[in-house]
This record gives C-alpha cells, structure tokens and sequence, in this order.
C-alpha cells in the first residue's frame, strides 16, 4: 500500500519522542544505584505501577496484532484478547504478592531465593534472555512496519529509531523512566482506544465504507457465456481471458482490460474481482496489474449487506446493536492463494461472501468444528494455545520485574488490579476495533496489523497521527521493559551472581547499561532479519516458552515444600528446550518460517505448551523427589530480606 | 512498621489468609476459562446460539473478562480489608 506523509502526524510523532526522552533524562538522577536502576527505587505508588503494567503488557501485539487479526478472520482474534486477560488471574490471585517478598531486582532473584544455587541463576537467566528476545523481534517489526505509513520512512528506519531511542531510555535511568514511559503510553492507549471505538458506534455502519474513489465502493462482477473450469469464457467481449488456474478446488482467471492484466475469482457461475500482487523475477512488482507507486491496490473490508438491505447507512449504533448489525449482515472477507503463473509468483486476495453470524464466533482462524474439516490435532492446537495464553503471563520476565518497583507486596497486588482493569477494558475494545475495521473499508490485505491505525485515518489525520504516535510508543514502552528484564538477567544474575564478580552497586549499573545498548542492538538486528513475520506469531511463542520454562518452578517452589534446586534447574531447562525443539519442528514454523509444506513438519501441532509445560511440572516433581531437599526455610528468608 | 512477635504472627496469619483467599478465587476463575475452551472444541455451534442482539460466543467471551475484572476488585477488597483489622489489632497489642 502507498500511504500519504501528513506533516501534522509527523509533529505529533515527534511531540512524543521528545517527550519520551525528556522523560528519561528527568529520571536519570534516580537511576544511580543498582536499586534505581532495576527497581525505580522500589517507591512507584502502586496506581502508577498499575498503569504501567498495562503499558507493559500491551504490546504491538495487543494493539496492531489482536485487532488485525480480528480485522481478517473475526472471534478469533478476540480469543487472544481473553487469553492474555485471563493469564493476569494466575499473576493477581497466584503469583503477586509472594514473587513480590522472594525477589528484588529479577525472576531469578525470586526463584533463587530459598535455594541460593548458581544453576538456578543460569537457568532462570537464560530463560529470561530467550523470552524476552522472542518477545523483542515482533515489537520491532511492528515498529517498523508503523514507520512507513507514519512517516513515510523505510522499515529498517522504524527498526532503528525505536532501537535507539530505546536505548537511551534504559541505558540512561533503567526502571525509572521505563515505569513513567509506560504509564503515560499506557493510559494514552486505553483512553485513545476509547474515544476510536466511541467514533466508530457515532459513525455506524455503511454497505459503502470506503473512501470515495475506492474501487472498494463499485466491485464488479463479471458474467461469463461459459462457465466450464477450463473453458470460461467472460461474457462482456471488453475483458480477454489469458489464462486460468485451479488450486485448491479455487479456480482464478487471468483478464486484461484496457492493456492492465488482474486475476479473478470464479464464485457460483461469475467472476468477482480479485487483487493480485505479482512478483516478476525480471521487473518491478505489479500490483493489481499496476507499478507499486500508480496506488492501483486498495483497501478492503465491508457489509455487502446489513439487515437484508443491499444500500444502506444505518447512522449511529449503540455497543449492543454493533453487534446486532454484524450478525444480521453479509460481510465480504478476502481470503488469499498464491499461485505460479510461468516465471512470476503471484498473490491473489479474493471476495468471500461470510454471514456476520460466522465472524461472531470462534473458527474462521483457528479449526475447531469436526463439521467444517477440524481434525483432532486442530482442536489439540486450539486447547494449547489457551492454555499457553493462560499460563504464560504470570511468567513473562519482563512482567514479573514490574512487582519490585513497589514498596510491599500489598502494593503489588494493588498494582495488578489496576493493570487488570485497565487491561480488560483495553481487551473488551479490540473486539469493536477489529470488527470496525473489518467493516470500514481500512484493512490493508499486506499488512493486517496496520488495521486500527488505518481505522483511525478513516476519522482524519489528527487521530491518525495520535494513534499512530501512541503505537508506537506502545513499542517503545513493551521494549524498554524488555530490555530492562534483559539487561538485568545479565549484569545482576549472569555476572554478579553466577560468575560472581564482586561489582560495586555503580558497577552493576553501568553493567547493566552496557548490556542494554547489546541487546538493543542484538534486537534490531532481529528485528530487520524477521521483517516478515507476523507480529502475534512470535509473541504466542514468547507465551509457550515462559509458561513452559518458568511457571512450573514459581509454582512449585510457593506451594510444595519438597522441591528441590536441581528440580528447579531440570524444569527450566526441560520446559525451555522441549518447547523451543517443538516449536522450531511445528507446522506453521515450518510453512511460515522456513518456507517449506506444513505437512513435512515432524510435529503435528504448532502450539506445544499442553505438551510442554505438564512434561517441566513432571520433571521437578520427579527430580525434586530423587535429589536432597535443599531450600531454606520460609522464616529465614524472611529474616534476610530484613537484614 | 511495628516489629515483634506479634506483628509477625499477624503478619503471616494474614499472608496465609491471602494466599488461601487468592487460591479460591483462582480456582472459581479457572473452571470457567476452561469451560470456554472446552465448549469452543466440543460444541462450536453452541457459541453461536442467540443471545439478544448478541451470541453466546461474545457474551461468554465479555463475561470472562469483566469477571476478571471484578473478581480482581472482590480479593483486593477483602484482603485490604483483613491487612486494616491486622494492622489495627497489632497496634492495640503494642499498647
């Protein structure tokens, strides 16, 4: 898609990295010693620490990816939305306010501190470093995928801006401008996303969404004299049929009209008009039978049909009758093949009719229904998925640092019931931001992440400009909690504790901000190598392999006396590996990362927490049974933490 | 903070009372969670029954997250109140 620059969205993006920065540079006095650095201080007020945790947790994932994947396939991506929710239930009601009394600056301080066993610190720290670099790669790439419409600036341009200003935030005050940043990007994005979803009921909706010009607003149909597969044959003499193609019972035809060559769609006797994106070995990408630059390719996404009528605006609609409407509606999706016309590779994105009805409901991404051809190792993906969105916040490192930036494990707990609310409303609105989109006329079929910024810029450029600036903040904020978390595994666990090298509280510092520059660095680099990947995708890994690595342990070491340290180690360890081994061999690793068939993945389910996390729980159970019981008593922690 | 025996027995009678309350409200939430999921697998037409102007999938889906909510509000609530009665015992036991 070509997107215009508007010079009010640039000032308003800079607007907010000055203010971010100037964040930073207020709160580097506190950041002198190792506990302003990692902790902020421990003195955060526990509503500001709430906030922040929203800011923290809602990442490129929660706002461009959820949403676009709601804009694409419907219910499905609101499953995201209830999964990471739910997962803040294990965090509040299991993990808060004991994680909050274990630790002082990282996860492995917390899992470390009834054993005091360098292997746990390893373990726990390489873990943290393989979550948060999963985590870090799709942040990036929606960084710098928001750039080019932003801006008007190259991906890898949006991949180092945020590399650099991320940097600058942690390296100069740590924790302390990381919490401000992210509870300022935090209550921007709930009450931003508010006032869009507010706009959208105001606006209602309309069988003729798009902006005025948009071939979207006038799709032909073309009406054939012979509909045979393998002789179709257009009625109207204007159109000259190339050639033809069959994949996958689908059957697409190559026409010119006026000298531009598309594809269309054979749908019940007639062909419907497709949008196509060709890849030529010997020249400029075409598409819709157009250079990239001559804007030939359009927005999609609209209602053919509300309530039985063919041409309507139903005017305002309240947050009930939304839904009303959408499910008494024919919504036209756009569903995508990619076939092999001689040299070239092409993309073709075609019409399919949907009842409303079935966007309202879990299935069109996810398989689940025997009846439309789920099988059980669908249903089994489906089940692991959740269960990994379930499981794997209250195990996300850079999550779990959030809880030492408060005084007392009250405030932890008092922190995380904002971050609940705040987060739930965010959830409940992606829901009308997805379908909003969807039916607007915004969805931009190369980039679905783009689909709520794009929803705003159907409302003008200056709440474009807000939410667009406010995603990418949402980057910076989710990245420099990472980064934190990262740098923090290194110079607090890695060196201080299981190398021990005795630093000094300012050395631990500057440790900490040198390994915040390299894995800012690492993580750009990252970040331009995975260009392509989905932006959820890698995140839902991030999920599988915290839950799978860390939360057995948290679990077992609060609530069974008898584990062990090297129970601990062996969990770690089990959980991180089968999960990465089983990732690296899923299916959709296969077809998505490595370009190779699907069905040649060795594993048959691409979600592997409902296999991984129960074998790193059996693993500390087993190992703890086997090995000498090693922990410290509670009260002696107890009286250390006082000392 | 007060310190002595006292407080510390409070202390962690109250922070056994949080756990235990904290593990209750973990397991109310939990088997609805799974209900959902399970539900979605088994019988996928079930969510989309007609509730109203919207289904079942979509209410059960909002009603999972506002039950977060305000199950989130219930424990902070109780446990708030259970630290206030501990603090203040804990002072009158100093006197």
């Amino acid at each position: 898609m070509n997107y215009e620059i508007s010079p009010l969205a640039i000032a308003i993006f800079v607007l907010f990295i000055l203010s971010v920065l100037f964040i930073s540079w207020w709160f580097s006095r506190r950041a002198k010693s190792a506990h302003g650095y990692y902790a902020a201080g421990g003195n955060i007020h526990w509503s500001v620490n709430g906030i922040a945790f929203a800011g923290d947790y809602l990442s490129a994932a929660s706002f461009l990816g959820i949403a676009g994947m709601i804009s694409i396939y419907g219910y499905d991506g609101f499953l995201y939305s209830i999964g990471y929710l739910a997962g803040w239930m294990v965090a509040l009601f299991v993990v808060a306010e004991p994680l909050k009394r274990l630790g002082k600056y990282t996860f492995a301080d917390a899992i470390d501190a009834k054993f005091k066993s360098p292997g746990i610190v390893l373990a726990a720290a390489i873990s943290t470093l393989v979550v948060s670099l999963f985590y870090l790669i799709p942040q990036m790439v929606g960084a710098g995928t928001l750039v080019t419409p932003l801006l008007g600036l190259p991906f890898e341009a949006g991949v180092i801006i945020v590399g650099c200003i991320v940097i600058i935030i942690v390296a100069t005050a740590g924790m302390a401008s990381t919490t401000w940043v992210q509870f300022i990007k935090g209550g921007l994005l709930v009450i931003f996303t508010l006032v869009l979803v507010i706009m959208l009921l105001v606006r209602g909706f309309s069988t003729t969404p798009a902006e005025e010009g948009s071939p979207l607003n006038d799709l032909v149909t073309v009406e054939l004299s012979d509909a045979t597969v393998g002789n179709i044959t257009p009625a109207d003499a204007s159109y000259l049929k190339l050639d033809e193609f069959t994949v996958n019972s689908k059957t697409f035809v190559k026409m010119s009209q006026d000298g531009i060559v598309n594809y269309w769609y054979l749908d019940e006797g007639v062909l419907t008009q497709a949008q196509s994106i060709v890849d030529q070995p010997t020249g400029p990408d075409l598409y819709n039978g157009y250079p990239k630059e001559d804007g030939g390719f359009y927005q999609i996404g609209h209602m053919s049909e509300i309530n039985g009528q063919t041409n309507i605006e139903t005017g305002p609609v309240d947050p009930l009758t939304f839904f009303g409407d959408i499910k008494e509606s024919t919504i036209i999706r756009w569903g995508t093949q990619k076939i092999t016309d001689g040299e070239n590779a092409v993309t073709i994105y075609y019409q399919i009719p949907t009842e409303g009805s079935s966007v309202l409901i879990p299935g069109e991404k996810f398989k689940i229904d025997p009846a439309k051809g789920a099988t059980t190792a669908d249903q089994i993906n489906f089940i692991s998925l959740l269960i990994s969105l379930f499981l794997g916040t209250a195990a996300l490192p850079h999550i779990l640092i959030r809880y030492y930036t408060v005084p007392s494990p009250a405030f932890a707990r008092k922190s995380t019931i904002v971050a609940v609310a705040a987060i739930g409303l965010f959830y409940l609105l992606t829901l009308y931001l997805g379908l909003g989109a969807m039916t607007n006329g915004v969805v931009d079929l190369t980039n679905d992440n783009m689909s709520a910024p794009l929803l705003a810029r159907s409302f003008g450029i200056g709440i474009f400009a807000i939410i667009s600036a406010i995603a990418f903040t949402t980057i910076l904020g989710t990245v420099s909690g990472l980064i934190v978390a990262a740098s923090g595994a290194v110079a607090n666990d890695l060196i201080n504790k299981f190398m021990k090298i005795n630093l000094s509280d300012s050395k631990i510092v500057m440790a900490g901000r040198i390994t915040a520059v390299i894995v800012g660095v690492v993580a750009m680099v990252l970040g331009v190598a995975f260009k392509h990947m989905n932006v959820s995708y890698l995140v839902g890994w991030a999920f599988t392999v915290a839950a799978s690595a860390n939360l057995p342990s948290i679990i077992m070491i609060l609530f069974w006396k008898r584990t062990t340290s090297k129970g601990v180690i062996a969990s770690i360890a089990v959980g991180l590996i089968s999960s990465l081994v089983m990732i690296l061999l899923a299916p959709d690793t296969y077809s998505q990362v490595y370009g190779l068939a699907a069905s040649s993945a060795p594993m048959p389910i691409s979600q592997p927490a409902i296999i991984s996390v129960p074998l790193s729980f059996i693993t500390l159970v087993v190992v703890s049974l086997l090995t000498k019981k090693d922990s410290i008593p509670d009260a002696e922690i107890v009286a250390k933490s006082k000392a | 903070m007060e310190h002595g025996p006292a407080t510390e027995w409070r202390v962690e009678k109250s922070r056994a009372y949080k756990t235990k309350l904290g593990l209750i409200m973990f397991a109310i939430y939990t088997p609805i969670y799974l209900a959902f999921i399970i539900i979605s697998v088994v019988s996928p037409s079930f969510m989309g029954i007609d509730v109203g102007s919207l289904n079942v999938a979509i209410v059960y889906g909002f009603g999972i997250i506002i039950l977060a909510i305000i199950q989130a509000i219930i424990y902070n609530i109780i446990c708030s109140r259970k630290e206030k009665l501990d603090h203040v015992e804990t002072k009158g036991d100093g006197k």
